[in-house]
């Protein structure tokens, strides 16, 4: 067993990876799970020095980053650590990290990939559920007692044979639409950046998102967030979902003119919402918080202990393999 | 038709089917009786139909009061309501609702499945209450690729194990004998099925050998990481042992449509997060209940007009 002082000094030999934000999943899962004996974590964020004066001192001899969603990684960044040569995300999405600047200086990318895609596309189709048979509402119901006294719950909608419209149609796109048409027999359509190979993906493709609201009983958002996806759900679409549409949002708030959805929703414009993003999380509009007909979701679409051990397993992995000089678990490929 | 006494069981609480009666029949709603016993002893005569759901039907002791019935017509699937052997006995016909309910008491079971497992009932409460601008919810687990269990291949048990697959579910199942061609798992016991199963799913009849089918044992088996949905009839369930399995965490959670004695609910149960309660509402769309009228009212006036009944049961 090695002596405490023999101990710091093989920790003070490992190779480092740098951290510019605390991981959420170090917080709600545990820092615990993503240690390992072949390397050590430095946080910026533990340091009182501003970034760039902490990058400027520590940066140098810096080859590996721990990059959660909310870390933007641009050229400034990548200029103080000129021996970069890998980051891991915790995220799925890339948009981030400058790739082109990443590629530029032979930095390679590890992902989450799809670990993800099964937990987002399962909360998408409960939330529709909920939504069309009022699940969280008449268990509220029943919660406080109503239904002996007060009697039946009003009645909901019934899923099958509706049709569904989905934007984007990607990792997590796919999963809701396989659930939709495999399992409860509705009809799926679909908005995307591109057209998908039909060969592939046996849903119609509709060009722009409006008509394809018009064509749909319940709008699904699995998109990410794009300049050309900022408020793409705006009043026109809303308008064309018309009054028995339910909308159904597991990619950004800002995917959605949330002010606009909100109006629709309390003047029965709309016929309901399942929401796990809002523009200014953990801000919910205070109107939906009194409406039965939204259920509500604190961003957690991705938030199992199955999601978060398959999250440590690949980041460990990721750093693991590229101190060992061995291939990557999740290596992102341009394409 | 319109002289034709037709008796509702039931409470009334589907208006049109209650207009659709209305119009064709005579029709009494035994609910509204002050006097039961003297109403039935004076239209003994006259009443020629009973319609009836899953919360009353036609018992012996009713059929017995009634000597000119010649057909009960369920608002329900579930059977458990009528004395059938009686009805078999005395040459009365039996109708219900197969098949227009199916799809959506198999949708309520995937909800209540990802309700429970996923937390979205109290994830709402919580962002309700406030709480989410005081930190995070906690991680809730997966259901994806989890291990569903079947009680009763039936119709509704058949339409559940399509769409837990599309969620790459592996599905097993009890009935009372395996069906062959069926690439599913089979059980010989709901013991067995529940201790290598991760959510256990009442979908069979009730029936006298199936009441109390989830007893003290099968519960012990599902264990304190396992989920009970029941979307059957509340006798299915030994209430008591569920409510003490899951008050004192032996049993990981339960979605719970039916009950013994509805609409009254456990209240210990009304706390738990790990628990959602539905009112009975397997069927209850407005597309699926109007499906159900539909053939009620198209059994009866097939019968008084000598034609094959739409879905006759006996």
């Amino acid at each position: 067993m090695a002596s405490p002082a023999a101990a710091a000094a093989a920790e003070e030999n490992l190779p480092q990876v740098l951290i510019l934000l605390n991981p959420p999943a170090f917080t709600i899962f545990g820092e615990e799970y993503f240690t390992s004996s072949k390397f050590r974590f430095l946080k910026s964020y533990e340091s009182s020095l501003p970034l760039d004066e902490f990058l400027s001192a520590n940066g140098r001899p810096m080859r590996a980053l721990l990059a959660t969603a909310a870390t933007i990684v641009g050229a400034g960044v990548l200029e103080l650590l000129p021996d970069l040569r890998l980051i891991v995300t915790t995220s799925a999405g890339l948009d981030q990290l400058d790739l082109a600047e990443c590629r530029r200086r032979g930095i390679r990318i590890a992902s989450a990939g799809d670990i993800y895609s099964a937990d987002v596309a399962d909360c998408a189709v409960g939330l529709l559920i909920d939504v069309l048979r009022k699940i969280s509402a008449s268990n509220r119901y029943v919660k406080n007692g109503f239904w002996a006294s007060k009697g039946d719950y009003p009645l909901g909608s019934k899923l099958r044979g509706k049709r569904i419209g989905i934007v984007g149609l990607g990792r997590i796109g796919l999963q809701v639409a396989k659930r939709l048409q495999q399992g409860f027999g509705c009809t799926v359509s679909y908005n995307s950046r591109k057209k998908k190979n039909p060969d592939q993906v046996p849903y119609p493709f509709y060009q722009d998102v409006q008509e394809l609201a018009a064509n749909s009983d319940a709008l699904i958002l699995c998109c990410g967030l794009t300049e050309q996806t900022r408020h793409v759900v705006d009043k026109e679409v809303l308008a064309a979902l018309g009054k028995a549409g339910v909308i159904v949002n597991v990619a950004r708030g800002a995917v959605v003119d949330e002010k606009e959805m909100v109006r629709c929703l309390v003047e029965g414009e709309i016929a309901g919402a399942g929401l796990d993003v809002f523009e200014d999380e953990p801000v919910v509009p205070k109107e939906l918080l009194e409406l039965d007909n939204v259920v509500l979701s604190p961003h957690s679409a991705v938030l199992t202990r199955e999601s978060m051990m398959e999250l440590a397993r690949l980041v460990v992995g990721n750093l693991e393999a590229f101190f060992s000089n061995e291939p990557l678990l999740s290596e992102y490929e341009d394409d | 038709m319109e002289s034709i006494s037709v008796l509702m069981t039931c409470p009334p609480v589907h208006p049109y089917l209650v207009e659709a009666l209305e119009k064709r029949f005579t029709l009494h709603k035994l609910d509204s009786v002050p006097d039961k016993p003297q109403f039935l002893s004076s239209h003994r005569d006259s009443i020629r139909a009973v319609v009836g759901n899953a919360a009353a039907g036609a018992d012996a002791e009713l059929i017995d009061q009634l000597p000119k019935l010649e057909i009960v017509s369920s608002y329900s699937v579930g059977l458990d309501k009528i004395d059938l052997a009686k009805c078999k006995e005395k040459g009365i016909r039996v109708t219900n609702t197969p098949d227009v309910l199916t799809d959506d008491v198999a949708d309520l079971a995937l909800g209540l499945m990802l309700a429970v497992l996923r937390r979205l009932c109290e994830s709402d409460r919580y962002v309700r209450s406030g709480l989410w601008k005081k930190g995070d919810y906690k991680l809730t687990t997966k259901f994806s690729g989890k291990t569903v269990g079947i009680i009763g291949l039936g119709r509704i048990g058949m339409a559940i194990a399509q769409r837990a697959e599309a969620f790459s579910c592996p599905i097993s199942y009890f009935s009372r004998s395996q069906k062959p061609g069926i690439n599913y798992k089979y059980h010989p016991s709901v013991v067995d099925l529940a201790a290598n199963c991760d959510i256990l799913v009442v979908a069979c009849a009730l029936t006298p050998e199936t009441r109390h089918i989830i007893n003290r044992e099968v519960i012990d088996a599902l264990g304190p990481k396992g989920v009970l949905i029941n979307i059957g009839r509340g006798p299915h369930v030994d209430e008591a042992e569920l409510v003490s399995a899951l008050v004192e965490g032996r049993l990981g959670g339960a979605g719970l449509d039916v009950f013994q004695d509805e609409p009254n609910v456990p209240e210990e149960l009304f706390k738990l997060e790990n628990v959602v309660l539905l009112p009975h509402v397997g069927s209850g769309t407005v597309e699926t209940r109007q499906a159900m009228a539909d053939l009620v009212v198209g059994n009866l006036e097939a019968h008084f007009l000598n034609k094959p009944l739409l879905t006759p049961v006996v």
